[in-house]
């Protein structure tokens, strides 16, 4: 009957100094994850698009297809 | 207001004795359900009452046992002066059981049964859907969407080929 006295104190600081580097650690692997992944790719698709956006031929190509109420295909 | 000015005037003494002498009949019986009761919790480790409220000859000579020195109590002993304490130890309180399995399947069972029933309710119940669902109009509708250039770079008319009139490959 005689078990040795359990550890009484200082029980959140060792969880603490064990989980907070690797909670760390991990928060900021997934969000270079992300920025690598999902935004570069998404500026770089944008960049390219609009580098060779000719604004007033899709205008006609849209006003072709007869979709504005502003003003008609060039038909009518 | 008016009473507690009242008794104020009239004095604690007087109300105690008003109730003496209309026999004793002032005092409520006490209910069982307001005494402190036992109770087995990891988060309140010592409850109000010990467990075994009556206690046998052996368990009153225990306890007098008890009175001495602790050392000279055998093992047995102790263990017999906590159950006279404690209904449950912690190792037996904290012990997990099989409950989950139940409450798992009767959750899936009630959500298969509401899911057929949202089944005949749909069958059954609901009207025909409006016109704009027709394939038809659906066809005019992807149309319009991609002669808007909807969501050109990344999304929706990003995956139309308008060279070939087909979505991309």
């Amino acid at each position: 009957m005689s078990l040795p006295k359990p550890v009484m104190r200082g029980l959140l600081a060792k969880r603490l100094r064990f989980h907070l580097p690797i909670a760390f650690t991990l928060s900021i692997v997934a969000a270079l994850m992300f920025k690598y992944s999902v935004t570069e790719p998404r500026k770089k698709a944008y960049a390219d698009f609009y580098k060779q956006y000719d604004s007033v031929k899709e205008y006609n190509r849209m006003r072709e297809a007869g979709i504005f109420e502003s003003v008609r295909p060039s038909g009518e | 207001m008016l009473a507690t000015r009242a008794l104020s005037l009239v004095g604690k003494r007087a109300i105690s004795t008003s109730v003496c002498l209309r026999g004793g009949h002032g005092v409520a019986k006490v209910e069982q359900y307001t005494l402190p009761v036992y109770f087995d919790r990891r988060e309140n480790p010592l409850p109000d009452i010990c467990y075994v409220q009556t206690l046998s000859p052996e368990q009153k000579s225990l306890k007098e046992k008890e009175k001495g020195s602790w050392a000279a109590l055998s093992n047995e002993e102790k263990i017999a002066l906590y159950r006279i304490s404690f209904k449950q130890s912690f190792a037996e309180m904290n012990k997990g059981s099989s409950e989950w399995k139940s409450v798992i399947g009767g959750m899936l069972f009630f959500i298969g049964l509401t899911g057929l029933v949202v089944f005949w309710q749909r069958k059954y119940v609901y009207g025909p859907v409006p016109h704009t669902f027709d394939p038809e109009y659906k066809a005019k509708e992807l149309q319009r969407m991609l002669d808007m250039r909807i969501n050109p770079v990344e999304g929706f008319s990003a995956n139309w080929d308008y060279e070939n009139k087909q979505w991309k490959k």
